[in-house]
């Protein structure tokens, strides 16, 4: 008989073999690749076939959001200067790169309530779902990119070289998010409140984030703008689209590196706690 | 040769949890999850190892407080408690006992859904699990592309998958419904699918959670013969109530009640077991008999003798009644049902020819009837005595009256003919009969 694959189960906590979990980490995602890529594929299918608009849900939220602003700002409600490209621009631009960072961030826990059934009954490698959702990001993000693309053509902003800094800080959006999103899982999984709470935090977050306007410098507005870990990564992400100054940029590389360190600790966080979701998941 | 002294699926001192409280249960794991960071957890678990083995005595009061001793929480108890066995090649375990037992969450801990809170579980070799219906199909997808993401949840690439799915749509056998998204499917095609699934990559394990239930004759067949064919190579654990079932495929029983399982090599053991179980179970539910009668009757009551018999054996059905009119030519018409009140046995004919004549007075209706090959178990039986013509129902006894099969050879559950042996009719001492 050939080797066969042995597998043990025991209560003891799987931290206390970190080596043994870091390579099981790398085994599944690389077992889970393929199953992976059939699930976001079945997500496409499936995600916009129940609706009339179809792609356009992808972006309505940010285009209606930053419509708002750029109505505001136009009747003089609210005023915002200081940007150096045509305001619609500015805020359009910002919000879409806005939503890629929400999208990340919901997208552990929608994962998991989507996949719930399938958790709950057939064992496989648990980091499918997650790479799953990062595709779909990704994927979401390219259609907005046409919308983004459109505004740049009609507005005639001109990237510049520091455009090859724009992947990399889309990538730090989306990372980011999924950081803070996979920190959230254990708990946000089994009590509802969290992922109640996250449209409602997303929906003050974007305001003390210079999304619809320019970083500033001073004043309380300052003081988040600095220490508002998304703050660097969107003025960094606007900047290199738009040929602007990096005013972030060591903001941003520190921000970037944190990010990919908590999501480490977060897709470890959610190993862990995965038995203990599924036991509590019934069905 | 080697081969056959392989342990497959090897679980020791297994214990697992459960809360019965939603909101507890949701606090406990987050303190779970904890716990897991903290590495002096470890010490938690081994000590409730350690003290599991006076958890063993039968003794209530002993159990409860061991259990307390092993770190039991408020509304939390054992659903698995303290369970071993081992399974090697060509062995097939029928796990059985009543609902809640625990035999799900066993089932979900060997294939590693969930986490053990005490003991050992060490699986060698894939695994193919079917836990309860639906086996996490995708509902809009239909059947042919949710083969695929089954199978790749399996570890199959699609270039196996490719070589597997004729094969697999050939079991399953639902014909057009392949290329129908899977929630148009009834719950029997879906386990069809699954089970073909579940089982083309010739697993060394194989999990089944009660899907043969509701499989039709036909697929319950083939999947026998499936299961008989990996066998060979392959330990099969299967979660059934079908008595029928569990003596077609399985070699082995597990039997689990209140968390606490014990292993039977012996099938036969084991399912007498169980059923001695169910039957206690059942003699504690309120089940309702009702004997009701009209006039002329003044009295009526319904015997059965002897109550336990050996499978193949006949019974006598007595029933004494006081009439205060004679009465000719009514219809008597018998049943026995299970305790479930499935009907399994239905006795309706012209009893030979020979007229049911009632007597003023006191007599007894004596029926012999047999022989009686039904699975061993407790079945009720109903009487039911109505008047030719109109229909009227004089006399109707639903469940008062009882006998049991003591097992010599488990059957299947098949219901198959019973007839009349012999009736005769006792009035005032004289007896007419056949």
């Amino acid at each position: 008989m050939p080797d066969l694959p042995i597998r043990v189960y025991t209560p003891e906590p799987i931290l206390g073999h970190p080596l043994r979990l870091v390579r099981e980490m790398f085994a599944d995602l690389s077992a889970g690749r393929e199953l992976a890529w059939r699930l976001f594929a079945r997500d496409v299918s499936a995600q916009y076939r129940e609706t009339l608009l179809g792609y356009m849900w992808a972006f309505l939220p940010p285009l209606v959001a930053s419509l708002t602003f750029v109505f505001l700002n136009s009747q003089g409600i609210v005023r915002i200067s200081g940007t150096t490209i045509p305001y619609p621009a500015f805020a359009m631009i910002g919000t879409l790169l806005w939503q890629v960072f929400v999208d990340g961030l919901q997208t552990p826990s929608d994962a998991i309530a989507r996949a719930k059934p399938m958790l709950a009954r057939i064992n496989f490698p648990r980091e499918a779902i997650l790479l799953a959702g990062l595709y779909m990001v990704v994927f979401n993000f390219l259609i907005r990119l046409l919308l983004l693309l459109g505004v740049m053509v009609w507005w005639r902003v001109v990237p510049g070289t520091s455009i090859v800094l724009f992947i990399p800080a889309v990538a730090a959006l989306i990372l980011g998010g999924m950081a803070i999103g996979m920190l959230l899982v254990p708990v946000g999984s089994l009590y509802g409140d969290i992922s109640r709470a996250i449209p409602i935090a997303a929906q003050f977050w974007i305001l003390l984030t210079p999304v619809l306007y320019p970083p500033r410098t001073t004043g309380l507005a300052g003081i988040l703008a600095t220490w508002n870990p998304v703050s660097p990564l969107i003025t960094t992400a606007r900047e290199s689209l738009t040929n602007q100054p990096l005013s972030m940029l060591p903001a941003f590389l520190a921000v970037f590196a944190i990010s990919v360190l908590i999501l480490g600790l977060g897709w470890m966080s959610y190993r862990i706690a995965m038995p203990h979701l599924i036991a509590r998941m019934g069905g | 040769m080697k081969m056959d002294n392989e342990v497959l699926v090897r679980v020791e001192h297994v214990s697992r949890k459960f809360c019965r409280s939603l909101k507890r249960s949701l606090w406990y794991g987050v303190q779970d999850m904890l716990s897991e960071l903290n590495p002096s957890s470890k010490l938690r678990t081994t000590k409730r190892e350690g003290s599991s083995a006076p958890a063993q005595e039968p003794n209530e009061e002993s159990f409860a407080l061991s259990a307390s001793r092993n770190g039991l929480r408020r509304d939390e108890f054992w659903a698995v408690n303290d369970v071993s066995f081992e399974l090697r090649p060509g062995e097939c375990l029928g796990l059985i006992g009543r609902n809640g037992a625990g035999k799900t969450t066993l089932l979900k801990m060997l294939n590693g859904l969930i986490k053990p809170d005490g003991g050992r579980i060490e699986m060698r070799g894939r695994v193919g699990a079917l836990i309860s219906l639906g086996a996490g199909f995708n509902p809009i997808l239909t059947g042919r592309e949710n083969i695929y993401v089954n199978g790749s949840v399996l570890g199959l690439t699609k270039k196996e998958i490719d070589a597997k799915i004729d094969d697999i749509i050939d079991f399953a056998d639902i014909g057009d419904f392949i290329n129908t998204p899977v929630q148009s499917y009834s719950s029997g095609m879906q386990v069809r699918l699954g089970f073909a699934i579940a089982t083309a990559i010739s697993p060394e394990i194989l999990l089944l959670d009660e899907v043969l239930a509701v499989g039709d004759m036909a697929f319950r067949i083939k999947c026998y013969e499936r299961i008989g064919r990996l066998q060979k190579n392959a330990a099969t654990i299967l979660v059934s109530h079908s008595m029928s079932h569990l003596s077609t495929v399985c070699n082995r029983i597990f039997f689990m009640s209140h968390g606490k399982g014990s292993y039977y090599a012996d099938r036969k053991a084991g399912i007498q077991r169980y059923i001695e179980d169910q039957t206690s179970a059942s003699a504690k539910e309120d089940f309702e008999p009702l004997l009701t009668f009209i006039p002329p009757f003044r009295s009526a009551s319904i015997g059965i003798e002897p109550e336990q018999i050996q499978h193949g054996d006949d019974v006598t059905v007595l029933i004494t009644m006081d009439s205060c009119n004679d009465l000719d030519n009514l219809q008597l018409r018998c049943s026995a049902s299970t305790e479930e009140g499935n009907p399994v046995l239905v006795w309706d004919g012209d009893w030979r020819g020979q007229a049911i004549n009632v007597r003023r007075g006191r007599q007894v209706i004596r029926v012999v009837l047999g022989p009686i090959h039904l699975t061993a178990g407790r079945y009720v039986f109903h009487i039911s005595l109505t008047q030719p013509g109109n229909g009227q129902l004089l006399l109707y006894s639903r469940g008062t009256a009882s006998f049991e099969i003591t097992s010599k050879e488990i059957y299947s559950e098949v219901p198959t003919t019973f007839g009349l042996k012999h009736l005769a009719i006792t009035h005032n001492g004289t007896t007419s009969h056949l």
